[in-house]
């Protein structure tokens, strides 16, 4: 008998173990969760120091002669043909008179940016009175010296291992000492389209491409899916139809993003023969991609309002279609909404559609409708991204910060709408 | 005349027509006192016949509009003089593409004769005239159809249920075309798909082991026809899912549990929606961080521990998918934790286990099924997840189960056999479509069993 434990006695001889197994679990668990936080704190630090030096930019003053005789030849202005970039270069060797042989005067015209004869141009185009005046401008410098004076070029390197020779950091030196360098904010990334040069590449024609792809959008998504919800949660018989519509939504809502770009190529491009590169073509693809995420926040909606709104407008007389446009849908209204946004914000991140459907061209100028070759702000990051340009890697994550911050005022009028208009029955 | 202005002239007179619509209905029983003579509300009326002046317009608009550049096409081949009347089919699409160009005033891309400026001029003179007739034709039967319904308003017209019903086929309508996504994804994946295997035999598409769809432009040069077996494709695709699973099943399934089981609620209250900013941060900016962060790090620690590692791994790809799925998997988890009554909690609790036996031995298998169906579909999130691994995996079609190599995905594959230059012809360009069609098949039997499974299991409980 008394070699026999009692039931008490073995559970007290296991109790250290299995507390000792309890504290593992959950420091497991306290890991796990730690990871996904990790993760966006780590995410979000390197983007913002990678990307924050894009928001400003480098500009060199320059005292530049607006010869009339390059300017205006004949007498007459010729913006189209004059060589302003001449003028610049001109301006450049009296700066920097050692710069002699051929090969330094083009390591020195490499300092400043091809933008700078286009800002000559505009400048003469719109005030033509300064030809022939001596000007002091600044001119944005190329990606190499912004490179340089943002500390991503390493001048304690061997020569011919970096972009920039010797020379060309002394003259930067030189510039930086007499106080004619310096930072600014980066107007190009906003107001440019894209650019084979880093320091005139900007985000607006991505940003325009992705506001009318919105636009398109949200005027047929929204309509149609809502629409949808009325019909399936008000209106359809319970029958197999009502049943296969359902679970095609539900299957369309998990389909790859890319499966309807493939739709989009083979439908609206080979078969409609729409424009490629348009974004009402991505609109519409990105309309087909939303449905489903706009149908389900809908139906959820409606099934919130009780089902005693509905029996007193009927009560009352009112016919079914009169019940849900008059009392239904304007209470399901705040819920809905919220489903549009999110559901926006997420056609905003989508870019693998609309590879297919031609959108990752390199387009310079800035779209002006639904039917001008475009891309999008994610494609524009995907094409960026690629290119090996240590200043288009700043500018990406630049352009990342830019698309984060409107998914961010995105879901915060989301969160907005639901807290303002929503009501508890 | 543009169609937009049609549209917006058919906006404008389907307004005018509820007005008069309305105003007639009240002139019909004599004034808005008699208003209770009528069978339905006065503005039924108005939307009755607004409805009949511009829906058949709009109808009649839409399909004149699909139908005309083919008729137009159609006619200005027929008008093309002799020399072009033996052009093969490709060579008269090239044609039809410059002389379309021509006539918008585009670059065109061979020398432009007189014969070819004529027929540029006809398509501009047969679109002219088309939409000269389109306008009439929409004006007029707006008009018509206006028209005759005001004449039918009479104090007893069931104006409401015909307009409800209208409203009824709206909604009808709208609700199929999710309907029609579906059909519309199947058929245009397969007719190409149908077209690439007639090329290449499904056989070598399934089974065969080397990947190379780059076809020469010469038949004469080395390596013209080709390759086109996908097992490449489908083992670099798997290895990266289960890299990607690896990461988040355990990571978010443990995120789950400890959120629902041990966390206090202002822990809760931070970490759930920090994670759902997981969830909403675009793809591509995955795949920038994947491909310029996380690559070159795990190329350096490679290094370090004298490891070769690829500068696109797969393994960098994985995990930052895996990353990615995290919210999905801890979301469908917690719902399977949540939905197992609390009578089982209670009870293993009040036996003398502690939480983490409750969870291992009572939840977690009361769970399993929830939890196994929202892994299937985070499966499917990853087999179909493009920008990730085409910015980070790499395209090297290499038959690997090496995570520090790089490999190549079916998703990638697509992106790149379709961006660029496209001919319709081509076995390369026709085979992305065959690998959309594995991809839609493969994540649909994902979807539609983990839905399934998913849904049966919650109603289980309830």
């Amino acid at each position: 008998m008394g070699n026999k434990l009692t039931t008490s006695e073995i559970v007290a001889a296991g109790l250290a173990r299995r507390r000792r197994k309890e504290t593992t679990f959950r420091l497991l668990g306290i890991l796990a969760t730690a990871v996904g936080v990790l993760f966006l704190g780590v995410f979000f630090a390197t983007l913002i120091a990678k990307g924050a030096s894009a928001f400003k930019q480098t500009f060199v003053q320059l005292e530049i002669t607006l010869d009339a005789e390059v300017i205006a030849p004949g007498g007459e202005i010729d913006l189209e043909y004059a060589d302003f970039d001449g003028l610049v270069r001109t301006a450049l060797r009296s700066r920097f008179p050692d710069a002699k042989s051929r090969a330094d005067r083009r390591e020195l015209y490499r300092l400043i940016s091809v933008g700078a004869g286009y800002q000559l141009r505009d400048l003469v185009a719109s005030n033509p009175d300064l030809i022939g005046a001596k000007q002091s401008l600044w001119v944005p410098a190329s990606s190499d010296v912004d490179m340089l004076l943002k500390g991503n070029i390493d001048a304690s390197v061997e020569e011919a291992l970096r972009t920039m020779s010797d020379k060309q950091i002394a003259w930067v030196e030189s510039l930086e000492n007499s106080g004619e360098i310096r930072s600014e904010f980066n107007d190009a990334l906003f107001g440019n389209g894209d650019s084979r040069d880093p320091e005139l590449a900007g985000i607006k024609g991505a940003v325009m491409g992705s506001f009318y792809m919105l636009l398109v959008t949200i005027a047929l998504s929204f309509p149609i899916g809502v629409a949808a919800a009325i019909y399936l949660e008000e209106f359809a018989p319970k029958n197999r139809w009502s049943d296969l519509i359902e679970v095609n939504i539900n299957n369309l809502a998990a389909v790859p993003s890319i499966v309807f770009g493939l739709l989009g190529l083979a439908v609206f491009i080979n078969w409609m023969s729409l424009p490629r590169s348009a974004p009402v073509v991505g609109g519409l693809v990105l309309t087909l991609l939303t449905l489903p995420v706009i149908i389900i926040a809908s139906r959820a909606s409606i099934q919130a309002v009780p089902p005693s709104i509905r029996e007193a407008a009927l009560g009352l007389g009112a016919s079914s279609t009169q019940v849900v446009f008059h009392h239904v849908l304007p209470l399901a209204m705040p819920g809905m909404l919220t489903g549009a946004i999110i559901g926006m914000s997420r056609a905003l991140g989508e870019s693998a559609p609309l590879l297919m459907i031609g959108m990752v061209a390199f387009i310079v100028d800035v779209p002006g409708g639904f039917t001008d070759p475009a891309t999008a702000l994610p494609v524009q990051i995907y094409l960026w991204a690629d290119s090996p340009e240590r200043a288009f890697a700043e500018r990406t994550s630049a352009a990342i910060i830019v698309l984060l911050g409107f998914l961010l005022l995105m879901n915060l009028a989301a969160v907005i709408i639901r807290k303002r208009m929503e009501r508890k029955w | 005349m543009q169609s937009t202005t049609l549209i917006l002239l058919l906006t404008f007179m389907a307004v005018a027509a509820f007005y008069f619509g309305r105003r007639r209905s009240l002139a019909t029983v004599g004034g808005p006192g008699h208003r209770m003579d009528l069978h339905s509300l006065p503005g039924y009326y108005g939307y009755y016949v607004a409805i009949w002046c511009a829906l058949p317009a709009l109808l009649l608009l839409s399909a004149w509009l699909f139908m005309e550049p083919r008729l137009v096409v159609a006619l200005v081949v027929q008008g093309l003089p002799e020399s072009y009347a033996s052009l093969a089919s490709g060579e008269l699409d090239l044609l039809v593409n410059n002389i379309q160009n021509l006539a918008s005033g585009d670059v065109v891309s061979i020398e432009v004769d007189p014969e070819l400026q004529a027929a540029a001029a006809m398509f501009n003179d047969y679109i002219g005239k088309s939409r000269q007739m389109l306008a009439g034709l929409a004006l007029g039967v707006a008009v018509l159809g206006g028209a005759l319904a005001w004449r039918r308003i009479q104090p007893d017209l069931r104006a409401r249920n015909r307009v409800e019903k209208v409203i009824r086929l709206l909604l009808i309508a709208a609700s199929s075309i999710a309907i029609f996504t579906t059909i519309g994804i199947v058929l245009s994946v397969l007719f190409e798909a149908i077209l690439f295997f007639r090329k290449v035999p499904v056989s070598e598409f399934l089974f065969g082991l080397t990947w190379s769809p780059q076809t020469a432009i010469r038949a004469d040069q080395v390596g013209s026809s080709g390759s086109f077996g996908a097992v490449p494709l489908f083992t670099g695709t798997l290895l990266i899912t289960a890299i990607a699973m690896f990461v988040a099943v355990p990571v978010g399934l443990m995120t789950a549990i400890y959120l629902a089981e041990y966390s206090s609620s202002r822990v809760r209250g931070i970490a759930k929606p920090l994670l759902e900013v997981l969830a909403g941060i675009p793809t591509v900016v995955y795949g920038f961080f994947a491909a310029l962060t996380v690559a070159p790090w795990i190329r350096q620690f490679g290094e370090s521990v004298g490891l070769a590692v690829a500068s696109e791994s797969a393994l960098a790809a994985g995990v930052v998918m895996g990353i990615m799925i995290i919210p999905l998997v801890s979301s469908l988890s917690d719902d399977a934790i949540n939905a197992v009554p609390a009578a089982m909690r209670d009870g293993a609790l009040g036996l003398g286990s502690t939480r983490s036996e409750t969870m291992k031995k009572v939840i977690l298998p009361a769970a399993l099924p929830g939890i196994v169906g929202g892994i299937l579909l985070a499966v499917s999130r990853a087999i179909g997840e493009t920008m990730i691994v085409v910015m980070a995996a790499g395209l090297s079609a290499n038959l690997t189960a090496n995570p520090f190599e790089a490999v190549t995905t079916v998703t990638v594959q697509i992106v790149t056999l379709l961006v660029g230059d496209q001919e319709f012809d081509s076995a390369k360009t026709l085979a992305a479509f065959a690998l959309g069609l594995m991809l839609f098949v493969v994540t649909l039997c994902l979807n539609v069993i983990g839905l399934s499974v998913v849904r049966k299991y919650r109603e289980q409980y309830e």
